[in-house]
């Protein structure tokens, strides 16, 4: 039982990660990425690296793309405190770091504890430097995104693609258990 | 005295290190790559604490045609401890960590770290799926800690105890951008793209 909503965006997005070459996305998956990462763990040229925290995501997007490997970084906006000195790699290197971000705690949340990154980590991440983009409707998504990745390919930035609880669907809680992401 | 100089050991590593990659935490593990002669082949880093492990990690991923050491210190490591795992999960065969563990916060007053008492960072390696780990404590075992990280099947980490005592800072490149730039370049990755 899964209350994520369809996705049908991540077909589009999976091509821009093609297009753009990145062959490794570092992740601390969310609900509202699972089927990008499906398709990208089917990619036998993209290599899906599950993280322990998010920061580690950074260093190792970097370290790769010291190596020419070029990375996107996945996971939800609760990681978004977890990556926040590690950030400091990305741009004192000017390297290029894209990062897709599902939201939490700003649509109809019901858990209090996604408030704080979900609410004030988009902020935090624009005081470090981090270039925002938020699609505002899923057909809006892969567009959006590629257009963040190539301003960090082009321009050696650490750019968020937020994407919004609106385009991926509201988390709730009700007696089929706990399914919090 | 048989324990093993941090200068000496890196030293070794150093002028052994053949065409391998070095990533080095900030702080002394730097100072000690800077002290055995810089190279553009060297990145160290000087902020982002608990990286350059995940860093060493996505560079091997990247190159696996090339050796890569990460050459770090026991707090530094920690800070990154659950990168160990990812490094597990990941396997790469052409990674070598190695730690100079002085079991003290060297920077920052020589306060007690947790591998002075209680964690024991070989055996955690080994548990997160390093495939060999080795702790050293004379200055025939840090030999073989070497040899261990630039030549066995990876991902390997060696932990040589070091003296608080025989640092001290090296001059070494600061800037991000002249660091990955000319790192880029020795590897032949056109960097005006």
């Amino acid at each position: 039982m899964n209350d994520v909503v369809e996705i049908d965006w991540s077909e589009s997005v999976h091509a821009i990660l093609k297009a753009h070459r990145i062959e490794i996305v570092p992740t601390v998956p969310d609900g509202g990425l699972t089927n990008l990462l499906r398709r990208c763990e089917a990619d036998k040229d993209i290599r899906v690296v599950t993280l322990s925290t998010e920061q580690d995501g950074v260093a190792l997007a970097v370290g790769a793309w010291l190596g020419g490997v070029h990375s996107a970084l996945m996971m939800q906006s609760s990681g978004i405190g977890n990556i926040l000195n590690m950030l400091t790699l990305a741009s004192q290197c000017r390297a290029p770091l894209p990062m897709l971000i599902t939201m939490r705690g700003e649509w109809g949340e019901f858990n209090p504890w996604q408030i704080p990154m979900g609410q004030g980590g988009p902020d935090l991440l624009e005081r470090l430097g981090v270039r925002l983009f938020r699609p505002a409707t899923r057909d809006d998504i892969a567009p959006t995104f590629a257009a963040a990745a190539a301003l960090s390919r082009h321009t050696g930035t650490t750019t968020a693609t937020l994407i919004g609880q609106h385009l991926v669907g509201t988390k709730t809680f009700d007696a089929a258990g706990a399914r919090d992401g | 005295m048989d324990s093993p100089a941090r200068r000496d050991v890196v030293r070794s590593l150093i002028s052994t290190r053949g065409d391998a990659l070095l990533v080095t935490g900030l702080g002394s593990p730097a100072w000690d790559a800077g002290a055995a002669g810089d190279d553009p082949r060297n990145f160290y880093f000087w902020g982002a604490m608990g990286g350059a492990l995940a860093a060493g990690l996505g560079l091997a991923l990247a190159r696996p045609d090339r050796r890569v050491i990460v050459l770090t210190g026991d707090g530094e490591l920690m800070m990154g401890a659950g990168s160990l795992a990812v490094v597990g999960a990941q396997q790469p065969g052409n990674l070598g960590l190695l730690v100079l563990d002085n079991e003290a916060f060297g920077e920052t007053g020589a306060q007690t770290g947790l591998s002075a008492s209680s964690v024991d960072l070989a055996a955690l390696a080994l548990a997160s799926g390093f495939r060999e780990a080795m702790t050293a404590k004379s200055q025939t075992d840090a030999a073989a800690a070497v040899d261990l990280v630039l030549t066995a099947a990876g991902p390997v980490c060696a932990v040589v105890k070091v003296a608080l005592e025989g640092g001290g800072y090296v001059p070494v490149p600061r800037d991000g951008v002249q660091l990955a730039t000319r790192f880029r370049a020795a590897l032949g990755i056109d960097t005006s793209a």
